[in-house]
């Protein structure tokens, strides 16, 4: 079959076929919930029903009696280090003294096989002296509010201010106010590891993540062992979307194993999942824009809050994220951004695909969207007119340096060609047979999103990656980069074929033991595993040349991998923020049954910026599975919580999109190659996602009418049975003592941050 | 309780409690791990597999249903290594990524073709409604049913 262009190879620019493909078709890939040992035990966590609890006592003793039960551990048996964190290490391996999220772990339980652990868990017996729970992100910020943690309730707070807010000139003013949901990443795999016990007192770490070696940092303390002694390796991961980037089984699993001598197995069914990891952040966001005449933006004013639940996880990297974007791609000579986040008695909320841009990009682009109202401009015309290019100062002064193409994605995205009316027409509802067109309307949205690709603010998130090459030829690649699904070990291999003009590439389990290859997330590890492993095809290369083509020793060449330097922010907010940026346009077709608040996505059409395509299939994968989690946030995914407690933690109750609410997604790719960057890659995984929702969400407004200022709209929303949300101006902005977050002043136990300067050049 | 099913064409025997899953029956007994465990509640269709020729979700069936009769999973498509034309056509269009929900999708996609030789695209939206995939956004996967189809005729 050749029924995809240019495949022949598999080299760059050519949609080659999974690595990993034909075990994931047969059934026979090991996910990390398939993994089994010998003798081993599985491990279940007893997980806090409050929200807000000191905790009185716990007793264990039932539980340690309990069949086949070999080991019980609370935080009084906690042999090292007691909290960890991806960016400081303030949440309790387990909970100790008080619980501040429902689903915190307060013991976890080893047994000889699951059913049995999970009956001895409930006989753990605690004693919780209920808290008035902080569970509203506003009023977290309430000098009287309770405390979560000693220190206050605000996690960080960021300030960027640039021209004169107060002097511009504008003729036409708009403002909206808008929230955003929380919603779970939903991967189909659920976490799990198996963690074994080493003969040299260590262990050895099978577990599905998205970055082996802050796992590992993160884990060592907590087992009191150095890192050597503490070996991870990647079992399979069924999706993560940002879910895996904070530990979940990871140091549980690897005490009890320590402290039974049996490899121990823990994987959460899909409740212990929505409880087992960090969500995306609810958004509140009061924004204001200021306009010429003539549709130019002169002013923006934007209040943004951050709802970061329990622990901080990487709340003040979102939070930074969120703030830089905030204004929106366009140029706009006077801004000022508040963005904070806080602590509350929610579940913590962290890394989710598109990571700030999303909750900030539906609020500027329904705002931008009021202004081309209030203007009668075109919402594309609009928007081409303010959207930013190479050069652009952003309201953070750093200037575009690398390739920003948003007009050409507005351009392209508008020209792709609107569906035909249906025949016959599928309408909202499907097979309800609820309506035969009569109170059907359609409409049509646009927006666009950007985002930073790599990590910011002066963190060297560098990647190393060895390549080998033996006699064949044969290709091996060895790195400790994830591919949690999305494709990155395929493209690493497309670009050893094309660098070393071979077929057979294979790449060789990912472990800790490959040396520093950061996260997979950012949707960075296009760039910079990929340039980690071109460096290295380059210098295999040239030693090939020496030799004459001696391949009789293998040669084998390892190289690592910078972006370009970021810095923090100063005290107005400036700074070289973000290694580089990636623009998307989108476009969303629906059809409303305005009787009902029936609605039904028709099409959706993506120009992306994505610097250049590697895998054409593979880049338009991600293109229509990030759309569809976008769609999902405008149209039906929400963490429902209740007392700071999720009421839906299951795939019946938490609504993930299915193959009849997704539509044809058009994907077209705008491929101007960044400067510097491998090939001229972008990162492609996260913008698709960030557009979707403001875009599908003006549609329902055009085909309504209605204000639509919250997400996901509900059908209440679309036929008027629920108010718009309703605000009371601005949240004050808090008394800060700078731009860094709150832990960073108070000295508290250090996470990636701190672990990672002094491993980086 | 002793149960004995033939699976995959073969017989075998496995002793369970009453609460055992198929799922897990499968899983954790037999050691076929192609069938996923993703929500435990027939919402997601990962754990899909023929029980007397209908696709069922493993995970609702207890263990007992299948005692004497005849279950078929993921593994059983390919034949020495040679994929069946809807792996095939999975990997072709690009139908994978995570892969967690693929079994389940390529159980489903297998049946439906076995039912309909040329399914149009609102059939195979409706043979695939009740398997959730978080990571390709379905595009790829309705082309890959197609493919299949095309393929075989």
């Amino acid at each position: 079959m050749s029924a995809v262009r240019g495949r022949q190879l598999g080299g760059v620019g050519e949609s080659a076929r999974r690595v990993d493909g034909p075990a994931k078709v047969t059934g026979a890939y090991v996910y990390g919930g398939d993994l089994r040992a010998e003798g081993m035990l599985f491990a279940v966590a007893v997980r806090s029903p409050q929200a807000s609890a000191r905790i009185r006592s716990i007793d264990t003793s039932a539980a340690g009696r309990a069949p086949g039960v070999h080991c019980v551990l609370t935080a009084a048996e906690l042999p090292a280090k007691r909290t960890f964190g991806l960016e400081y290490s303030d949440q309790p391996v387990l909970a100790d003294g008080v619980v501040r999220y429902e689903g915190e772990p307060v013991a976890v339980v080893a047994a000889e096989s699951r059913e049995l652990a999970r009956a001895a868990a409930k006989l753990v017996a605690v004693d919780y002296e209920p808290l008035e729970p902080v569970t509203d992100m506003e009023a977290a910020l309430c000098a009287e509010a309770p405390r979560v943690h000693d220190f206050g309730n605000v996690l960080r707070h960021v300030h960027i201010v640039d021209g004169d807010l107060d002097a511009a000139q504008a003729d036409v003013w708009v403002e909206g106010y808008y929230e955003t949901a929380m919603q779970d990443q939903a991967a189909l795999g659920p976490e799990g590891g198996l963690a074994i016990p080493a003969a040299d007192g260590g262990v050895d770490l099978l577990v599905s993540t998205q970055w082996l070696d802050v796992d590992r940092q993160q884990l060592a303390p907590c087992l009191g062992l150095p890192e050597e002694q503490v070996r991870v390796a990647l079992a399979g991961v069924g999706g993560a979307f940002g879910s895996r980037e904070d530990l979940h089984v990871q140091i549980h699993a690897s005490l009890l194993a320590l402290r039974t001598g049996r490899p121990v197995k823990m994987s959460y069914g899909r409740e212990e999942s929505f409880h087992g990891h960090p969500h995306r952040h609810p958004s509140r966001t009061w924004i204001r824009y200021g306009a010429t005449a003539d549709g130019r933006l002169v002013a923006a004013d934007v209040r943004l809050l951050l709802d970061g639940g329990a622990y901080a996880s990487s709340s003040p990297a979102v939070l930074a994220n969120a703030s830089t974007f905030a204004a929106g791609p366009y140029e706009i000579p006077n801004v000022r951004i508040e963005g904070t986040v806080v602590y509350t008695n929610n579940p913590p909320c962290g890394a989710m695909r598109g990571f700030g841009a999303p909750q900030v990009c539906f609020a500027y682009e329904s705002a931008l969207d009021l202004l081309a109202g209030k203007l009668r401009l075109d919402p594309v015309e609009l928007r081409l007119r303010n959207a930013v290019g190479t050069g652009s100062v952003l309201p953070t002064g750093q200037v575009l340096e690398g390739s920003a193409p948003l007009r050409e994605a507005i351009e392209r995205c508008a020209a792709i060609p609107l569906p035909e009316p249906d025949d016959p027409p599928a309408y909202p509802g499907g097979a309800g047979n609820v309506n035969h067109g009569e109170t059907l309307a359609r409409g049509v949205g646009f927006a666009v999103g950007f985002k930073n690709v790599a990590y910011s603010e002066g963190f060297d998130d560098a990647a190393r990656a060895t390549v080998t090459l033996r006699e064949g030829p044969l290709a091996e690649i060895e790195t400790a980069a994830v591919d949690y699904g999305q494709g990155l070990y395929t493209v690493l291999a497309q670009i050893v074929r094309t660098e070393l003009e071979l077929e057979d590439v294979r790449v060789l389990p990912a472990t800790t033991a490959a040396g520093f290859a950061g996260s997979t997330s950012a949707s960075r590890q296009t760039t910079m595993a990929g340039g980690a492993v071109l460096a290295a095809c380059r210098a295999v290369r040239a030693e090939l040349e020496e030799r004459g083509g001696d391949l009789s020793e293998p040669i084998s060449c390892t190289r690592d991998y910078h972006h370009r330097t970021t810095t923090g922010f100063d005290d107005r907010g400036h700074g070289d923020i973000h290694a580089s940026f990636a623009f998307v346009a989108e476009r969303a077709v629906v059809d409303v049954d305005t009787e009902l608040g029936l609605a039904r996505v028709v099409q959706l059409a993506v120009a992306q910026d994505a610097g250049r395509v590697i895998n054409p299939q593979g880049a338009e994968g991600q293109v229509e599975g990030g759309a569809a989690m976008g769609l999902g946030l405008a149209l039906m995914e929400e963490l429902q919580l209740e007392g700071g407690a999720i009421q839906n933690p299951s795939f019946t109750d938490y609504l993930v999109p299915t193959i009849l609410d997704v539509p044809p997604v058009l994907a077209e790719f705008v491929e101007e190659p960044e400067p510097g960057a491998p090939y001229g890659v972008k990162g492609i995984g996260e913008l698709a996602t960030v557009a979707a929702t403001p875009a599908v969400v003006a549609a329902l407004r055009a085909a309504t009418g209605r204000v639509l200022n919250r997400v996901p709209v509900r059908p209440d929303d679309l036929v008027g049975l629920r108010p718009p949300a309703a605000d009371d101006g601005p949240a004050p902005v808090p008394d800060v003592p700078g731009q860094q977050a709150i832990p960073e002043y108070l000295g508290l136990g250090l996470g990636q941050q701190e672990l990672m300067k002094g491993r980086t050049r | 309780m002793l149960i004995r099913c033939v699976v995959n064409g073969r017989e075998r025997t496995a002793e369970v409690e009453p609460w055992t899953s198929l799922l897990e029956l499968l899983r954790d007994e037999l050691g076929l791990i192609g069938a996923k465990d993703a929500c435990e509640q027939g919402e997601c269709g990962a754990c899909s597999v023929w029980l007397e020729g209908e696709v069922v979700c493993a995970c609702l069936v207890p263990a007992a249903q299948a005692d004497g009769r005849h279950v078929r999973t993921v593994e059983s498509l390919s034949v020495n290594g040679a994929l069946h034309a809807v792996q095939d056509a999975f990997l072709e269009s690009g139908a994978v990524q995570c892969g967690f929900c693929t079994p389940g999708l390529v159980v489903a996609a297998a049946d439906l073709l076995e039912r309909e030789h040329e399914p149009d695209e609102a059939a195979i939206r409706e043979a695939l409604a009740g398997n959730l995939c978080r990571c390709t956004g379905y595009a790829k996967v309705v082309d890959a049913v197609r493919l299949a189809a095309e393929v075989r005729r």
